[in-house]
């Protein structure tokens, strides 16, 4: 309770959030930092996961390249770049790009993959060329998977973000360190709060987004299948056996 | 004038480090390797309840799930800072957070598990007479084994990665070398210990799903049947 008590003194003290060291720009460099490493993901990611996805190969090779990179630390990547000679922000931008591709190119390979092929066969039908195919059938349908990635990695981002602290980043992880440097375990708990609620608040308004960007009939689809689900358990069987006599995706 | 002309090698890849500090290496290697595998270890004994009682009983699966993510959100920073002050600065509080990570990820699996078996197989086992203790130990979690085995295979290869942010409270296994080659600008330090960290993930994950097809040698006879049906 000690050390809560010492948080929330920290917390209240007003010298600690003005200044070039306060919280308000610290916080506002966290979402600088995590700004500019999702846009480098995205510009890369993105263009390469609507053209794998397109092309209908490549789904493998996202989830490999995602299990691959989940294994390395962020720490170790940090620790690379930053004794490469690539000190500070750069370094952390860097670090964290490579590590918000893999939802985001995931994303856009699965998103893509997974649009229907019956849709895919009617707009053929209709006559639309295939990069209008791509436009106005394809990334509509795909919105909601490539905004899922977008939103993972983002928080993902965001969250690995502090520790570049460590390695010489400034963001909110900076009032962590520097706590546990000082070993003034008050402020520890303070930055890991301010860290934790800014994770927390920018993932509430991405889920936001994501439902905003999600095209309103999908959206109904979603609705409409979720209770369903569970109501149409047990006749599920029969549903099966009888689509994988016509027209099921598996032989 | 001398040295500024001609720094010191200081190369990413030494064997001589290795030779002159194997010992250090493998200390950190082993402090990586226990805490990774008792966090796994306790992270499936706890998650593997919660899994099945969140199944047996949905109304708190959206809780379970719910909680889990907004946890799962949290930096690990972050979560290390908060706990440091009531658990110590060491092991203990490494373990937990390694545990509570572990824990979201396992238990989604094998919630997931438990909630893809097949409604037929169920009712079979129902019509047989099995009661619902009976059908969850013997039905349901054999057949929700392949998605625990891959949710225990993330869980492993995760934690493998995130034992090295322990390196803020001093436990941080193969990141506390990864860290002291950062300080003391030491190349050979941090390329060993990262690689020996991408082994380690792989090792521990080919284990695991080793594991997994030992435990379930009844779909490995499944594929094969698929396999020639197709």
């Amino acid at each position: 309770m000690d050390v809560l008590n010492e948080a929330l003194l920290w917390l209240n003290d007003p010298l600690n959030w003005t200044g070039p060291n306060g919280v308000v720009a610290l916080a506002g460099a966290h979402l600088r930092v995590s700004f500019l490493a999702v846009l480098l993901a995205a510009v890369v990611a993105l263009p390469l996961g609507v053209w794998l996805g397109h092309r209908g190969r490549g789904a493998v090779l996202g989830v490999l390249v995602a299990n691959t990179t989940r294994a390395l630390p962020t720490l170790a990547l940090l620790t690379l770049l930053a004794a490469s000679g690539l000190f500070g922000n750069t370094a952390t931008v860097l670090a964290c790009a490579v590590f918000a591709v893999p939802p985001l190119l995931s994303g856009a390979v699965t998103g893509l993959a997974e649009v229907d092929a019956d849709v895919r066969d009617a707009a053929r039908g209709v006559g639309m060329s295939p990069t209008r195919r791509l436009w106005v059938v394809e990334l509509p349908l795909a919105v909601p998977q490539i905004a899922a990635g977008l939103r993972t990695g983002a928080v993902q981002v965001l969250a690995t973000v502090p520790l570049a602290a460590l390695v010489g980043g400034t963001s909110l992880g900076s009032i962590v360190v520097t706590g546990f440097g000082l070993q003034r375990y008050g402020q520890v708990v303070a930055g890991g709060l301010l860290v934790a609620a800014l994770c927390l608040a920018v993932e509430g308004l991405l889920a936001l987004a994501q439902r905003a960007v999600t095209p309103a009939g999908l959206r109904a689809l979603a609705r409409s299948e979720r209770p369903g689900a569970r109501a149409r358990r047990s006749p599920v069987p029969v549903d099966a056996a009888a689509a994988a006599g016509s027209n099921g995706p598996r032989p | 004038m001398h040295r500024a002309a001609d720094p010191p090698p200081n190369p990413w890849f030494s064997w001589t480090y290795l030779e002159r500090n194997g010992e250090d290496v493998a200390r950190a290697l082993e402090q990586h390797v226990s805490l990774t595998l008792q966090a796994i270890a306790i992270a499936i004994v706890v998650a593997v309840p919660l899994g099945a009682l969140a199944h047996l009983r949905p109304r708190l699966a959206g809780p379970v799930l719910g909680t889990t993510g907004v946890l799962y959100t949290i930096p690990s920073l972050a979560l290390f800072a908060v706990l440091a002050p009531y658990t110590g600065i060491g092991r203990v509080t490494v373990l937990i957070g390694l545990v509570l990570y572990a824990l979201l990820v396992l238990v989604r699996g094998v919630l997931v598990g438990l909630r893809g078996v097949d409604p037929a197989v169920r009712d079979a086992a129902r019509g047989m007479g099995y009661g619902r203790a009976r059908m969850l130990w013997t039905v349901e979690l054999p057949q929700a084994l392949p998605t625990v085995v891959s949710a225990v295979r993330l869980a492993t290869v995760t934690t493998v990665a995130l034992v090295t942010v322990g390196v803020v409270v001093g436990f941080g296994g193969l990141g506390q070398l990864m860290f002291r080659g950062f300080r003391s600008n030491y190349h050979a330090e941090i390329m060993t210990a990262t690689v020996l960290c991408l082994v380690l993930a792989l090792v521990l994950d080919l284990l695991v799903a080793l594991a997994g097809r030992v435990l379930t040698p009844w779909s490995r006879d499944a594929r094969v049947l698929s396999g020639a049906a197709a």
